[in-house]
């Protein structure tokens, strides 16, 4: 299918999201929307995908234009999606989720679940999206559900595949494993529109990449261009894509964990005997694949999870199982790893999510009251100094694009007075400029002799941010190493074997 | 002429304000098919229509007729009636007459306006409060024990009357909030077999020594002494009940509006409310929230029943909140009505009053059951919970996304 748009404007009341937006997508193709956080991605995305309505403008399939009213009509039209912020419902099993909305039926309109399981075989089979029809999505490992997304996605015979950032949330071992079902896929003549902020992958798998700032076009380059000038496009100016940082200055131990041992929902020991010792003024960036007890570790840490022995330790105190209030007023900062659920409240507004732990503290309340002015000026500094690109600080989160909603967090987090910082995946959805900046405000937080301690999956930050860096695998720590170990031993530690070299 | 667009607009954007006025619209037109379809003489002047020439201008000016006299009665019971207002400010004569419609629909919109607003600062934490009427039985009837078995000056007394009408809703609230905060027992449940509960616990005391007028066999309490009664606003000789229950029900107004708006807990009540596991990880502790809550919502609803009783009747008995009587029902269609926020339920609980009151004034003159007020009462909510169906009808552009959330804020388990 060939795809053309033409001319395409949507505002939103008086910021225009998308301005006079022309894109081809040949048929067969990868073509790979690049732009910073807010740029209009998304938005582009759902006025094609008819979840939108553009202001102006045309769209054209095989260069007959299409009236998209709503995304039935997309689908219709052979265009599937997979969003940003994935649409499964967790309880249903992996075949109800994918005919939901266009459920096969036998006569008495009952279900047809035999017929289901088969649609859903033949699209596995075809493309190497293994995933099994019956078990329920939310016992699946992020990437399967991604998996159930994109067969879903595909289902109606979907010609024109729209990925919303597929990457965002998957180890790099999965990320490997859909740019393969990518090429499968538009080795039938699909095509597709891949959006992802990792230049890597897009240099990597793109056929063509188009670059948005600011809701217009900026340029069409093939993937030949180097990181360095796509990052200049998107941002607008140069972006340093490493992180410049001096020597740490580690002092006395200030987040420190012993013994520890947690379980997880099914009781079964996913940290198993941590002990790690974060310093005042130093990074420790834990690495791992994730699903390794990284996640539990952090939820332990910070009064989320209980603790079954061992004992974790702040500035000196012991904080084990403690509420995470008290945690949260001995000075432990967190930036959660799933933000809409743990890190936000969407429905509110930009500048209560920025005092959401801190409603009572002064200057934003006094005797139980909120001093709503205080509150504002707060919301107005933050907004400033994190560039989070949104029409008011009383505009509700929700309209505020993925990597500026992250943005608000890590805002929120970094503006409090810290003794420690546990960040997970703290720049998961961000663009390149955004990355540099809050590694930049981490790296100050380690300088103000904070101790840091860092969860990410992407093995390039932990490497570029860690002043030491600690593997996890099995519940357990594998190796703490400097970070210009070589990416093999790492990656041998992340897999539970131990380097020659460290042997 | 740009102002006019503006409007226009506005109203084609669907803000719930817009929403509301079209369920209002749309919910009296659903009672205009009920009385055509429930009035033989319309229906004899449409089966003559297809008979005779000419016909059809007859039958549609019968609808009309008896469609334009339910709700003109509607209007004229709960609002004012013009004529007969223009008689008192023609010759002075009458003010009681003209006034009476108003005065009733104030008297009614009092205890809905607090118990509704008790029931929307539940929603707004994401739990639902059923049991709102029960808290308002319990509340009543501590006032009225406290008020005809204590003695004492009525500066105390009517304080302290008021203050045991909240305790008793507090403790009517305290039962499903611990339960729910520390065996997790669902409050859906809790709440509306509470409302049993309470409503044999009132019987129980109106046929029991103390509560009991003395040398009665019926379930009828003393009645309160005059220094513990919401004395009716101009006097007991202007025949008007409307009395200074407005003044608890303004400040309670003033209460939810700083609570809500102002307050930390109300912030953390609507953080709760909003998203459970993001306010865990910012430190709100669940279980206090919770039973706060519900603590301040049943004592709110216990005001309710007691500025009820203190206002009107100043005795209960067993028909006191039960069946159509109970505002702790209506509260959670007014609370929903006003999407759980003080101002829009204070004006849910106006349009309310007035379709209960306006209701029967339209039994008494035309005949139609007073019933239908409750069937465009619950008509217009069920437009409000569906406002997609609305802007459907309408033809409004797409929704904000806060107003299609109306239905749902505040259902969470
Ligand atoms: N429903 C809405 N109401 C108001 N503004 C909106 C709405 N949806 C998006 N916006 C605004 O439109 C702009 C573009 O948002 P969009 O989600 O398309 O960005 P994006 O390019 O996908 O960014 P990211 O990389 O962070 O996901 C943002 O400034 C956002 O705040
Ligand atoms: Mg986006």
């Amino acid at each position: 299918m060939r795809l053309e748009l033409r001319g395409i404007t949507k505002k939103f009341g008086s910021l225009t999201a998308n301005d006079r937006i022309d894109l081809v997508v040949e048929p067969g193709q990868i073509h790979c929307l690049l732009g910073e956080n807010g740029a209009g991605k998304s938005t582009l995305m759902n006025v094609l995908f008819g979840l939108l309505q553009a202001d102006e403008g045309e769209i054209l399939i095989d260069g007959e234009p299409v009236r998209l009213a709503n995304s039935g009509d997309a689908v219709r039209r052979g265009i599937g999606m997979v969003h940003q912020h994935f649409m499964l419902v967790p309880v249903f099993s992996v075949a109800e989720n994918v005919v939901l909305g266009f459920e096969p039926t036998r006569s008495l309109d009952r279900l047809d679940y035999a017929r289901a399981r088969e649609d859903i075989r033949s699209v596995s089979r075809e493309f190497g999206l293994e995933v099994d029809p019956d078990v329920t999505v939310e016992s699946l490992p992020i990437g399967l559900q991604q998996r159930v997304e994109i067969i879903k996605a595909l289902g109606h015979d979907a010609q024109l595949l729209i990925l919303d950032e597929p990457t965002a949330v998957l180890t790099p071992q999965e990320a490997d494993a859909l740019m393969a079902i990518m090429r499968s896929l538009t080795a039938t003549g699909k095509s597709i529109l891949f959006i992802s902020h990792k230049l890597k992958e897009v240099r990597h798998v793109s056929d063509v990449i188009t670059v948005i700032r600011a809701g217009r076009v900026i340029g069409t380059v093939p993937p030949t261009a180097s990181e360095n000038e796509l990052a200049a496009m998107m941002v607008g100016r140069e972006v340093s894509l490493v992180v410049d940082k001096t020597a740490a200055a580690p002092r006395e131990p200030v987040l420190e964990v012993r013994d520890l041992v947690v379980r997880d929902d099914r009781g079964l020991a996913v940290v198993d005997g941590v002990s790690l010792a974060v310093r005042a003024g130093e990074i420790v960036a834990l690495a791992g694949v994730q699903g390794n007890g990284q996640t539990e570790l952090v939820e332990a840490i910070t009064g989320l999870r209980h603790v079954e022995s061992g004992s974790v330790l702040l500035g000196g105190r012991d904080v084990t199982n403690r509420s995470p209030r008290e945690i949260l007023d001995a000075g432990l900062g967190h930036i959660p790893e799933d933000r809409q659920r743990d890190g936000a409240v969407l429905s509110m507004s930009v500048a209560d999510n920025l005092v959401l732990n801190t409603p009572r503290r002064a200057p934003f309340a006094r005797h139980g009251t909120r001093n709503l002015r205080a509150v504002r000026d707060n919301a107005e500094t933050q907004v400033e100094s994190f560039d989070v690109r949104t029409s008011s600080v009383d505009a509700p989160l929700s309209s505020l694009s993925g990597g500026n909603q992250q943005k608000v967090i890590v805002a929120r987090e970094l503006s409090r007075p810290l003794e420690a910082l546990v960040a997970s995946q703290p720049t998961r959805g961000l663009d390149v400029g955004s990355i540099e900046y809050v590694h930049r405000e981490i790296v100050r937080v380690r300088d103000e002799g904070h101790a840091v301690l860092i969860v990410s999956s992407e093995l390039d930050e932990v490497m570029a941010l860690g002043d030491r860096v600690a593997v996890m695998f099995q519940g357990r720590i594998t190796g703490v190493v400097d970070p210009s170990t070589s990416r093999e031993d790492v990656g041998l530690l992340m897999t539970g074997s131990t380097p020659a070299e460290s042997r | 002429m740009a102002r006019v667009r503006g409007l226009w607009d506005r109203y084609r954007s669907a803000s719930p304000v817009t929403i509301a006025l079209l369920a209002l619209v749309l919910g009296l037109v659903v009672g205009a098919v009920i009385i055509i379809a429930t009035t033989p003489e319309i229906l004899n002047a449409w089966r003559g229509a297809f008979h005779s020439w000419g016909a059809p201008g007859h039958a549609l000016k019968v609808t009309f007729d008896n469609v334009g006299a339910a709700y003109r009665s509607i209007v004229t019971g709960s609002i004012v009636d013009p004529p007969q207002f223009w008689h008192s400010v023609t010759t002075g004569r009458g003010w009681t007459a003209s006034l009476t419609p108003l005065s009733e629909t104030l008297t009614y919109a009092i205890p809905l306006v607090i118990a509704s607003i008790a029931v929307g600062i539940t929603f707004q934490t994401g739990l639902f409060n059923i049991g709102a009427n029960g808290q308002a039985i319990l509340g009543g009837v501590a006032g009225v024990a406290v008020a005809t078995l204590v003695h004492l000056p009525m500066v105390l007394h009517l304080p302290l009357t008021l203050l045991a009408g909240i305790a008793g809703g507090v403790v009517g609230g305290a039962i499903p909030g611990l339960l729910k905060a520390y065996t997790g027992a669902h409050e859906v449940i809790v709440t509306l077999m509470f409302n049993y509960v309470a409503s044999y616990f009132m019987l129980f005391c109106l046929l029991s020594t103390p509560l009991q007028l003395p040398n009665q066999t019926n379930a009828i309490s003393r009645t309160m002494p005059g220094g513990t009664q919401l004395a009716p606003l101009f006097g007991t000789a202007s025949g008007l009940r409307v009395n200074y229950g407005i003044v608890v029900a303004l400040a309670v107004t003033v209460f939810a509006i700083w609570l809500l708006d102002r307050s930390s807990i109300g912030f953390e009540f609507r953080v709760t409310g909003a998203n459970p596991h993001a306010a865990r990880a910012s430190g709100i502790n669940a279980r206090r929230t919770l039973v706060t809550s519900f603590l301040i919502s049943g004592g709110l609803a216990g005001l309710a029943g007691v500025t009820w009783v203190a206002g009107t009747t100043h005795y209960i008995d067993q028909n006191f909140l039960q069946g159509s009587a109970g505002i702790g029902f209506t509260a959670i269609t007014v609370s929903l009505l006003g999407r759980n926020r003080p101002i829009g339920i204070v004006w849910g609980s106006l349009l309310f009053a007035a379709l209960e009151v306006g209701g029967s004034n339209m039994q008494a003159n035309t005949g139609i059951p007073y019933d239908l007020a409750t069937v465009i009462q619950s008509a217009i909510v069920i437009f409000v919970a569906t406002p997609v169906l609305v802007k459907e009808i309408f033809r409004l552009r797409t929704l904000r996304a806060e107003s299609i959330k109306v239905a749902t804020a505040g259902w969470g388990s």
